[in-house]
């Protein structure tokens, strides 16, 4: 009995050992396989004689590229230019360089005739462009000519529509074939296919067309334009919708759309869509089906009930209140709505398959549309600002990006279109380097010159060895961050001699001006430093206020950092502008006697702001500060920065000068703020309330301890 | 082990029942059993043995054993390339489809060998480029094995170089490809387009729909925003090594160094170093070079001879002429060396040129203006010369190194054309990482001063001080902007004082009970908090006069993107100690405002909570302390700009330093911390 137990427990405990063993690994091994299979891909094969493969190409081959080709490269230039033609136009075969070598960018628009009147649009985009500084009124020295037909609605349905431009065209002894000529066009084609043509052989003429088709954009030679209407705003314009960074966005709808539903024809597959996703709840998808004269023919069973709906919601709220707008294409690519929605400050969702977006070639719009970041919400804004608000600057865009194909060591990066201030401001003439503008030292990690230029405008000759003048340039000279002086001496009297003037550390040079009041920004090419003290031969500072003020310009490289300030305000008793010295806990414009701004404003100054302004300033010897802050604040859409000051700076107005004399020059900057206003198409001065001091100014701690004593000695 | 102790505890419980008689049964049983167990565990384990090795040799299998399939010649031909496909027209979206990662699914077809009717080969197998493209994109995340769920279909069929293949048959083994469908989603790689004597721009063999990756696109062969421009590899990348050159000026200002260039570009090459002479070198083929000497690694200038590439490396300026062909291998070469290219080619589309922006990295310049090339080039700043040199290595060394460079941009190129919404910006496209660094992009970037009439929301953080509390929403709720009180009760253990005890204010007041006693709860984003300017009040504030408040408000609308505080704190570096230190004494300088009472926008909240790096936000919980460092910190790194603090009469900020005193210790470990963290 023992030996049996102990054979049975053997051959039990043998079994059960087995059955462990070989089960249990199995499933194990089982489980362990299958897992592996779920993961491990079927990569590509590592080749055993991988290392023994022949390159792709000879690098004898590659490097010498098949040997001489027979063709010239002047007789492949000339033949493609023959083949290249018309849809398959490029700047290299249509357009003609040679004219725009001598006289650079210039447009000329064909003078308007009585007999054929244009449109409002029409009439907008030719004054904007005879008031830009690209404009000439001799067709010899143009670069780009621009037709005085109006070509903007090509919907021979339409009023507006032109007839028989062929022959008008062909009529004119400038048109070449449409060499160098830029065509306008909004609206294309009609009913019921909407083709993109313009009725007219616009030959080698370079088109900017809203609506555009992929297929027909001749890339790098036509351009996008959006959709705008007939009320659009030349210049100044409503501005954009957003008045705070609400970020996460938080709006009552999420999605938003209010429009028709096409029941047939072109477009109508993807409005008919739209109403699916409607839920009433944040996603707000209205459409109707009114539309045309013969509605009621096709309508179908949930037309009366969309209907309803429709008639429930405001358009305009909704675009104000969504975070993202639908914006599909309509019978034609693209609709007013999208530059409805960037205004709204709606993220636009575009659903227009091949449509060619508007200044595509420079403007990021993945930035701005279809996306779903918290932080894209901010985005359409500005860029809005850049289009939607203005004709004048839509128009603009235009010649800028034939302007930079031209002359390309000056085009500019993508990166400053799409930062603000945006491409218009950042003038290339004036570096393509990012680092010389005062706007991109954050997102380039980089910063402004430790430096400054100390730039004093010299009126009256100097006679005595007590004169302001002379201590100013002694306190400036001692700051620590003085690299130069520069007086711009606009005396009729010869400048003191070297001796003369007194000895300081830093070089002293003296410019020659032409006596105006302009030169006083002008970029001269002795400064040399980002940033730019500009001083009056009267202002008196002390080194500490100097040091502390650039300082702080450090940090706001873009705006003006100043001491002595002055307001603007609303007078509505005479519904214009009115402007203050008086003490206020506000200003608006931080006067140029004495105060730092970035050297490219010199630029913008000299080259941006049309000749009038500057001839007005320079006859009334007056309001250059006042424009030097309109333009800083338009750039920068923010106030200047006052520091403290030990004493305090009045009107820089002639000693000698009778209170008569003083009254009127205060009248003048009135109306200088007026007219500056009007130029600008809105007030772009902004206010501000709060003054920067040192850490330490007025606290209760020893003087000793304080970086900026002399600013509190009495 | 489990198994074994369960049947010792049944074995015994077995053992009584069994007979004497049935014991050779019992034996046999077992026997039976036990082969029965020998048996599946051999089968079971035989196939899988025979599995897994297969799987081994097809890893380890040679380029010359891939089975071979013959055309024959009447297989069909797939259509000449659309030049009107877009992406919306020829390619299908459908079977990308929606899913989470936004990653498109590429599937690479098994390699074969093809061959006509007579077994005459149709092309090299696969060269050693392609065959590293493959294995690139077979390892990137883009891969999948399964034909059904993939986007994008690559053959495995090697069209790089246009003349190693016969085009005719390469289509119709195109043709033949498993799930071709017109090409639809398929995507070819070409280097070398075109051949004699007119050299098409773009890859000669009919594909169809197929997308193509080509070197050399010109802009009418070139389908915008539907085929890729890649870059011509060149080899010699891998073979040299060329250590990165710092930026600045150089020997020579304009360098050419390929090789059979056409004499009438020669010409406009030697009149510019006839005008310029030693800023500018102009190179050519060796003609004496003594046998073994490879004269690709060789140029020549009269009788002096340089080694390639190398020599790129002495120049400012490269010139990439147009050949026969409109792609250059040089061009990568010249973006090796650091050397900005100026590429003369006429109407050519660059590489990537729809996601990098050349304009920073290269100039071009029209065939015409070749004369005038030196008077362009002069008038460039130095200082955007030296950036453009980094920008060309950066370019080269991500986008051009190796074919799986080449091969992973291509396809994320592809990627954000279908999810366009997690496209990557331009941004990450272009910035070297050195900027990518030092570059802060402004979440509040936008230049807005926020209307007066939203007021703010003040946050208070108490446990339990009740009565100071109270005393702290009397004073504040004196201020005029203020439009709603938060009141955070961070005590679990207690329950906030009933509602009638609370001090009667103007404005709405909110508490939020908290879980748990945690410090960032002071900084996470309420749904309550509904105005853009938050209030951070501790709850022992009552000496800022409403006043003080008020203007601080003010002060913040301007700058809403800083934080605007009263009471100062500094960091500096200590030399002695080798580390950051935190100091509350009286100086010059601020760089920190503590949170005691600051005004900041709430989007810093969402931050704080969501998107603080490191381990930051666990340590301050931890620590019970720096929360206000860590914020500090937060929105410097964020925004790049400095702090604010404003002017305020009373004696605060002594009353603070004794605190501060005791937690000093603490913070200077979460200082060490954060710096790693940012």
């Amino acid at each position: 009995m023992q030996t049996r137990k102990k054979y049975i427990f053997i051959t039990f405990f043998a079994s059960w050992l087995l059955l462990f063993f070989f089960g249990g690994d199995q499933i194990r091994r089982l489980a362990f396989l299958s897992r592996k299979k779920a993961t491990v891909l079927k990569n590509w094969p590592r080749w055993t004689d991988r290392s023994l493969l022949k390159s792709f190409a000879d690098p004898e081959e590659l490097q010498s590229d098949g040997g001489h080709h027979k063709q010239s490269a002047k007789a492949r230039r000339e033949s493609r230019i023959n083949i290249y033609k018309h849809s398959r136009c490029r700047m290299e075969t249509c357009f003609d360089f040679s004219r725009c070598e001598k006289h650079g960018f210039k447009v000329f628009v064909y003078p308007m005739e009585r007999e054929d009147p244009v449109s409002e649009s029409y009439l907008k985009i030719i004054t904007s462009i005879e008031e830009s500084r690209y404009y000439t009124s001799n067709p010899e020295e143009a670069c780009l000519f621009i037709l005085n037909i109006d070509t903007l609605d090509r919907d021979h349905l339409s009023i507006q529509y032109v007839h028989n431009i062929n022959d008008k065209i062909q009529g004119f002894p400038l048109w070449n074939d449409g060499r160098n000529h830029l065509i306008f066009n909004l609206y294309s084609g009609t009913w019921p296919n909407y083709t993109e043509d313009l009725g007219f052989d616009i030959g080698q003429a370079i088109l900017a067309k809203a609506s555009f088709y992929v297929e027909n954009f001749r890339p790098g030679f036509d351009i996008s334009i959006p959709l705008f209407s007939k009320e659009h705003p030349q210049k100044g314009g409503e501005r954009g919708w957003l008045y705070q960074n609400s970020v996460p966005p938080k709006k009552k709808y999420m999605l938003a759309f209010k429009g028709k539903r096409y029941l047939t024809g072109i477009g109508s597959d993807t409005r008919n869509a739209l109403h699916h996703i409607h839920n009433g709840k944040e996603i707000i998808s209205l459409t109707t089906c009114k539309h045309g004269k013969d509605w009621e023919k096709h309508k179908d069973t949930r037309c009366d009930k969309d209907n309803l709906d429709y008639e429930k919601f405001d358009y305009q709220e909704l675009l104000h209140n969504s975070t993202f707008c639908i914006i599909p294409r309509g019978r034609r690519l693209g609709s007013f709505r999208f530059l409805e929605a960037l205004q709204a400050a709606c993220i636009p969702v575009l659903l227009s398959n091949g449509w060619e977006l508007p200044f595509s070639e420079v403007i990021d719009w993945s930035k701005s549309a279809i996306v779903g970041d918290e932080r894209l919400l901010l985005q359409p804004c500005w860029i809005d600002e850049l289009l939607a608000a203005r004709v004048m600057k839509a128009v603009s865009i235009s010649p800028q990006i034939i302007k930079d194909r031209l002359f390309l060591r000056e085009s500019r990066p993508k990166f400053l279109w799409n930062t603000l201030p945006g491409g218009l401001l950042a003038l290339p003439e004036y570096s393509t380097h990012l680092g010389d503008f005062p706007f991109y030292h954050l997102q380039h990690g980089s910063s402004p010159s430790g430096k400054f230029t100390a730039f004093i405008r010299a009126v009256s000759p100097v006679v005595s060895l007590s004169q302001p003048i002379l201590k100013l340039i002694q306190a400036v000279s001692r700051s620590q961050h003085c690299a130069q002086i520069l007086v711009l001496w606009s005396c009729e009297k010869p400048p003191p001699p070297r001796g003369r003037w007194p000895q300081t550390a830093v070089p002293l040079t003296v410019i020659h001006g032409r006596r105006k009041v302009s030169d006083r920004f002008f970029p001269y090419s002795a400064i040399g430093t980002d940033a730019v003290l500009s001083l009056d031969e009267h202002t008196s500072l002390s080194t500490s206020e100097v040091d502390f003020a650039f300082v702080v310009w450090r940090s706001f490289p873009d705006r003006i950092v100043g001491f002595p300030m002055r307001s603007h305000f609303w007078d509505s008793s005479q519904s214009q502008w009115g402007y203050t010295s008086k003490w206020t806990n506000e200003f608006s414009m931080v006067l140029t006697a004495a105060a730092f701004h970035h050297r490219y404003y010199h630029s913008l100054f000299t080259n941006y702001l049309p000749a009038s302004l500057r001839s007005l300033i320079d006859q009334l010897s007056n309001c250059e500060d006042i424009l030097m802050n309109f333009l800083v604040s338009a750039v920068t859409k923010l106030p200047p920065i006052k520091v403290t000051q030990k004493k305090q700076h009045q009107e820089a107005a002639p000693q000698s000068a009778a209170v008569s004399s003083g009254n009127l020059h205060f009248s003048q900057r009135q109306d200088c703020l007026n007219r500056f206003a009007a130029w600008f198409g809105y007030m772009p001065l902004v206010h501000s309330q709060l003054r920067l001091d040192p850490v330490l100014f007025k606290d209760q701690v020893s003087v000793l301890r304080k970086k900026y004593r002399h600013l509190e000695k009495p | 082990m489990c198994a074994s102790a369960k049947y010792n505890t049944r074995g015994p419980a077995l053992i009584p029942r069994m007979k004497t008689k049935h014991r050779i049964y019992y034996i046999t049983l077992f026997s039976i059993v036990l082969l029965g167990l020998i048996a599946t565990g051999m089968f079971q384990f035989w196939p899988h043995s025979i599995e897994s090795s297969s799987d081994w040799t097809v890893e380890k299998r040679s380029v010359h054993d891939v089975p071979v399939v013959k055309l024959p010649p009447d297989s069909p031909i797939p259509e000449r390339g659309d030049l009107s496909c877009r992406m919306h027209t020829c390619f299908d979206v459908y079977r990308c489809g929606f899913n989470p990662k936004n990653k498109i699914k590429v599937y690479i077809y098994s390699l074969k060998k093809y061959v006509d009717e007579y077994g005459m080969l149709v092309s090299n197998t696969i060269s050693r480029e392609y065959n590293e493209l493959l294995t690139a994109i077979s390892d990137s995340d883009f891969y999948t094995d399964d034909v059904n769920r993939a986007c994008l279909f690559v053959p495995s069929i090697d069209v790089l170089n246009q003349n190693t293949l016969r085009i005719k048959e390469t289509a119709q083994a195109l043709a033949q490809l498993s799930r071709w469908d017109r090409g639809t989603n398929h995507l070819l790689f070409n280097m070398l387009p075109g051949g004699p004597p007119d050299y098409n721009t773009a890859l000669d063999v009919p594909r169809d729909r197929a997308l193509l990756a080509g070197g050399g696109f010109s802009t009418w062969t070139y389908r915008q925003g539907y085929d890729v421009s890649i870059p011509v590899y060149s080899p010699l990348s891998a073979e040299v090594e060329l250590p990165e050159r710092g930026p600045g000026p150089r020997r020579y200002f304009i360098l050419s160094s390929q090789m059979a260039l056409h004499p009438e570009y020669r010409s406009d090459l030697e009149a510019l170093q006839v005008e310029n002479r030693e800023s500018v070198l102009i190179l050519d083929k060796c003609t004496n070079l003594s046998e073994g000497v490879p004269s690709v690694r060789k140029r020549c200038h009269k009788n002096q001879v340089f080694d390639y590439p190398q020599v790129l490396q002495e120049a400012t300026f490269c010139i990439v002429l147009r050949g026969a062909r409109l792609g250059q291998a040089v061009l990568s070469d010249v973006l090796q060396a650091g050397c900005v290219p100026i590429v003369v080619a006429d109407s050519y589309v660059l590489p990537f040129s729809e996601v990098l922006d050349w304009k920073r990295a290269s100039v071009v310049i029209p065939e015409e203006k070749m004369p005038e090339m030196y008077s362009i080039l002069q008038s460039i700043p130095q200082r955007q010369i030296e950036e453009m040199q980094r920008q060309a290595r950066w370019f080269w060394e991500a986008y051009f190194r190796s074919m799986k460079a080449i091969a992973l941009a291509t396809l994320q190129i592809i990627n954000d054309r279908i999810y366009p919404y997690a496209a990557m910006s331009y941004e990450e496209w272009n910035d070297p990482p050195s900027v990518k660094w030092s570059s802060v992009s402004n979440p509040l970037f936008l230049p807005l001063i926020p209307p007066q009439s939203q007021g703010f929301t003040a946050i208070v953080l108490t446990y339990d001080r009740v009565e100071s509390l109270f005393r702290v929403i009397t004073e504040v709720s004196k201020v005029p902007s203020l439009s709603k009180l938060l009141v955070v009760w961070n005590n679990q253990n207690k329950n906030p004082p009933e509602d009638s005890l609370w001090p009667k204010i103007r404005v709405p007041l909110k508490v939020v009970k908290t879980t748990e006693n945690k410090l960032s709860n002071r900084f996470f984003p309420y749904d309550e908090i509904e105005t853009e300017a938050v209030l951070a009040i501790d709850d022992d504030i009552i000496m800022l006069t409403s006043d003080e408040l008020q203007f601080g408000y003010e002060v913040w609308r301007e700058f809403p993107d800083r934080l605007v505080g009263y009471p100062g704190r500094l960091h500096l570096w200590d030399h002695e100690m080798n580390k950051w230190k935190y100091e509350s004494e009286w100086t010059n300088e601020v760089s920190m405002v503590l949170t005691g009472a600051a005004f900041y926008h709430k989007y810093f909240n969402y931050l704080y909570t969501y998107k603080m790096p490191g381990d930051i936000k666990n340590w301050v919980d931890a620590h019970m302390n720096c929360e206000d460092i860590a914020m500090n910190f937060l929105v410097a790194n964020v925004t790049g700009k400095a702090v604010i603090k404003v002017w305020t009469f009373t004696l605060y900020i002594h009353f603070k330093v004794c605190q501060v005193g005791m937690r000093f210790r603490g913070c200077q470990a979460l200082l060490q911390l954060a710096r790693s963290a940012f």
